[in-house]
């Protein structure tokens, strides 16, 4: 914090980096998610990062913050040293600091004691508080805190609580802070102040990096923007290159209809709708929804994280109780309590998080893909092995699904792979209507092109199925019509040449009409 | 399935995989088997001999048959990732039932039923709470095993009931004679049946299937249209049904129930049985056949353990540091595995 006010430009003149990432990669069970990523960020500067989801950004984050350890043969530089960052400890003693999303607080802690967690002062072995106490009272005078080192944190707004964490940072010496998405919780009041506090640490000389997804905060703030797609680095823009179509066409940055293996459309528009939800709603977190789903129809729902999509999904399916509203299938009203009842009826769901909620795996593929029609297949309730055998080879051959055999524990498979055992599970128990939520999450290009290519070929049998994805180009690539929502609400229905990422966005975050982002 | 997506590659020979799997599923169940073997030739060897011998086997397969049956049900539990603590309080309970019910001149005859009855009762009362109120099994099942000693006690106003005119006492001393001094007692085999029907259970059912997969993933079960808690209601009352079981075998060798000591801590050894035959302490993983080798890894102990003329205080430390060296040597083995 001592570090003299320099601009950018000068600094760069310094020419050396506060941070230096040259080589970074990382690899998850097989996947390559960070690829050889080089990037600087100076004191007196804020880059921001950006990216679609599972772009690598956190990624990154998590391996300067020590919480990861990268691939061999990278190396990361501070203030121009080789630093080795391999724990969050080391993280600290270099000064890297991370404001997650999710605040690291505790909550029954005081100001002071959050701020010295983990540092505490002692006087004769004692805790010292009023020394703490007395230690963060400046600091949190010069952040223009609302707050007292004495207030407990429990009392105190989001916002509030952002600013102990940025002074726990500050308290620490940090020289390069990370801010993942801080806005997200905050009013425009609380961001307007976070911004003023982020500027101010700017002219002290740290560099920040600010990751985020809205175009507007990174336009008012940023000094240079990196872009990361798919793992690597492709592109930073300086100062006065900046612009929301450049950033947005490096974000996104290849050719969707090819990618999405899209052949035309297979709505089938003079059918009666194969599925109908009136009203539906958790009283929660889904506000009443209706909306309806054609045979052969692919249905976006689009929205930021935390929208109530996956909420939704889980309505329909079963999974979480309703508390009004009506499913109809084929045009018959279906009474579905539990994800039995919505399998029964022909309704399946593909989990966003396959390895919490959908795999099991310490069970061989065959299991896995055999696990929803074991009872149907059964006599007696006796197994029928030679049926089983039959549909994991059909799934394995339909599904292009690569492992060792059909018995290998789905555990040691690639994330593609996974996903894949997990659609043939669904698909075998035969549904009408396919509910995939994110379902390229986690799974690297070629098993994504592979997913698109199932998807078109199931819409094409005349299933109905609901897509659900934080990732704009996957949204606009797959769908026929697309639904937004926002806060539990469907803020709007895009068909054809609608479905734009700028209607899609001004939908999702609440603009009436569509930011001037198009170049 | 229902798609005619683009065919690709074929499988591997079916018949091939089977072997492939098969070896492996013998391998794994086979953990603690070169543990056991060693062990025997140890004992036999030290104690002078007298360890292999046809009669001692056969006391061997006596000892280990109650805890045979307590664990099969147990590993039911355990595979859901769930445990049964109540199991030594339910025998207790139920063999006081059944020993009752054997002194009441027309209903002797009901005695057994009301063995398995009572076991059965307590089992699914366990399940209910379990699965139907949502309790951690660990907290329902620590609160009958105090609860049912209780019952079992009450049950006889705390004195033994003896009857020696038994009408199944042919089940805990009678057998099938191979040689003069070597017989097969009807314990193990009941024991062995138990095993066997556990085994087709769990490797040739639906239910079996189920037992494993909530055990691996309770959340993705429910997702995949698994009925979570009849399966849990089952495991609970199976495991309650056969410490019924055990009651029956229990009083049929000693003539007599007593509320107070029958089946003290005979939960920790079925638990120990489970564990030591390479089951998952968290679910999903495990064989019957490991809970077999497990439950004879523990009667081979404390028989061996006396033959060689060990103190009895001696006998509790060494078997209690066995059952953490066996387990230990077997995650070195394959430190992949969870416990």
């Amino acid at each position: 914090m001592a570090l003299a006010h320099q601009t950018t430009s000068e600094m760069q003149e310094n020419n050396t980096p506060l941070l230096h990432v040259a080589g970074i990669s990382k690899t998850f069970s097989g996947i390559k998610v960070l690829k050889d990523v080089s990037l600087s960020a100076y004191g007196g500067e804020i880059l921001a990062l950006m990216g679609e989801n599972g772009a690598g950004k956190s990624t990154l984050m998590k391996i300067l913050s020590g919480a990861y350890t990268a691939d061999p043969g990278g190396e990361i530089r501070i203030g121009g040293e080789v630093a080795r960052i391999t724990n969050p400890a080391s993280a600290r003693a270099l000064g890297v600091g991370i404001i997650y999303q999710e605040l690291a607080l505790a909550p029954n802690l005081t100001v002071a004691e959050n701020i010295h967690l983990g540092s505490e002062l002692r006087k004769g072995g004692m805790i010292d508080r009023s020394a703490m106490n007395e230690a963060c009272r400046e600091l949190l005078r010069e952040l223009g805190a609302p707050f007292g080192p004495e207030d407990k944190l429990s009392t105190m707004s989001v916002a509030e609580q952002q600013l102990v964490e940025i002074a726990r940072a500050l308290h620490r010496d940090v020289r390069i802070l990370v801010l993942d998405e801080p806005t997200t919780a905050l009013s425009a009041r609380e961001t307007d102040r976070l911004f003023a506090l982020i500027r101010q640490l700017r002219a002290k000389g740290l560099a920040l990096i600010y990751i985020s997804h809205r175009m507007d905060e990174i336009d008012e703030l940023a000094d240079r923007v990196s872009v990361l797609r798919d793992g690597a680095h492709v592109g930073t823009l300086e100062k006065h290159e900046l612009s929301s179509a450049r950033i947005v066409s490096l974000m996104v940055g290849r050719d969707l209809s090819s990618f999405y293996e899209k052949d035309g459309d297979h709505v089938r528009h003079d059918a009666a709708p194969i599925l109908q939800v009136e009203g539906l709603t958790d009283g929660k977190r889904v506000q009443p929804v209706s909306f309806v789903l054609r045979p052969g129809e692919v249905l976006g729902i689009a929205g930021l994280v935390g929208a109530g999509r996956t909420e939704l999904a889980r309505l329909v399916f079963g999974a979480d109780p309703k508390v009004a509203g009506t499913i109809s299938l084929d045009s018959r009203k279906l009474d579905i309590r539990s994800p039995r009842d919505a399998l029964a009826a022909g309704i399946a769901y593909l989990t966003e998080d396959r390895k919490a909620l959908g795999l099991f795996l310490d069970m061989s593929c065959s299991g896995n893909i055999n696990l929803g029609v074991v009872e149907r297949d059964a006599r007696l309730g006796v197994l029928d092995h030679g049926k089983g055998r039959t549909r994991a080879t059909g799934s394995f051959a339909a599904l292009r699904i690569k492992a060792q055999n059909m018995l290998t524990n789905v555990g040691g498979l690639s994330g593609g792979n996974q996903q894949k055992v997990l659609l043939g599970r669904l698909l075998e128990t035969g549904p009408k209507v396919l509910i995939l939520d994110e379902p390229t999450r986690g799974v690297d290009i070629g098993a994504k092109t592979e997913i698109y290519r199932i998807i078109n070929d199931l819409a094409a049998q005349g299933l109905g199925i609901i897509v659900i994805s934080s990732e704009m180009a996957e949204i606009i690539g797959v769908s026929d019509r697309v639904l937004v929502m926002r806060e539990g609400h469907l803020t709007g229905e895009l068909t054809g040449d609608e479905i734009t990422q700028e209607a899609i966005m001004s939908l999702a975050v609440g603009l009436a009409a569509a930011p001037s982002i198009a170049a | 399935m229902s798609t005619t997506l683009n065919p690709a590659v074929a499988a591997t020979p079916a018949a091939q995989l089977n072997a492939r799997a098969a070896t492996r599923s013998i391998l794994q169940a086979a953990g603690m088997l070169p543990v056991l073997i060693l062990l025997a030739l140890g004992f036999h060897f030290l104690g002078g001999h007298r360890f292999l011998s046809g009669q001692n086997l056969s006391i061997i397969a006596q000892q280990a048959s109650i805890n045979t049956v307590l664990a099969s049900g147990m590993t039911f539990v355990i595979l859901t990732g769930g445990i049964d603590l109540s199991v030594g309080s339910i025998l207790a309970f139920a063999a006081m039932c059944g020993l009752i019910v054997s002194t009441m001149p027309h209903l002797a005859w009901l005695a057994v039923p009301a063995c398995l009855g009572a076991g059965l009762l307590i089992g699914v009362f366990n399940g209910a709470l379990i699965a139907g109120v949502k309790i951690p099994p660990f907290i329902v099942t620590l609160g009958t095993l105090t609860a049912v000693r209780g019952l079992a006690r009450l049950m006889g106003n705390d004195r033994t009931i003896f009857n020696p005119d038994l009408s199944f006492a042919w089940i805990g001393n009678d057998g099938i004679a191979i040689t003069s001094t070597f017989t097969i007692p009807w314990l193990a085999v009941i024991a062995l049946a138990v095993v066997v029907a556990s085994w087709f259970i769990l490797r040739r059912t639906v239910l079996g299937v189920h037992i494993y997969a909530i055990g691996g993933n309770a959340s993705a079960a429910r997702l995949a249209g698994i009925r979570v808690g009849l399966v849990l209601m089952f495991v609970y009352a199976a495991s309650g049904l056969l410490a019924g079981l055990g009651a029956v075998m229990s009083s049929a060798r000693l003539y007599a129930a007593n509320g107070l000591q029958l089946g003290q801590s005979y939960e920790l050894d079925a638990i120990a049985a489970v564990i030591l035959g390479g089951t998952s302490f968290v679910g999903g993983v495990g064989s019957i056949w490991g809970t077999l080798v497990g439950a004879l890894l523990i009667a081979v102990l404390t028989n061996g353990l006396i033959l060689v003329g060990v103190s009895d205080i001696w006998q509790f430390i060494v078997k209690g540091l066995v059952i953490i060296v066996a387990v230990a040597l077997d995650r070195f083995r394959a430190p992949a595995a969870r416990t």
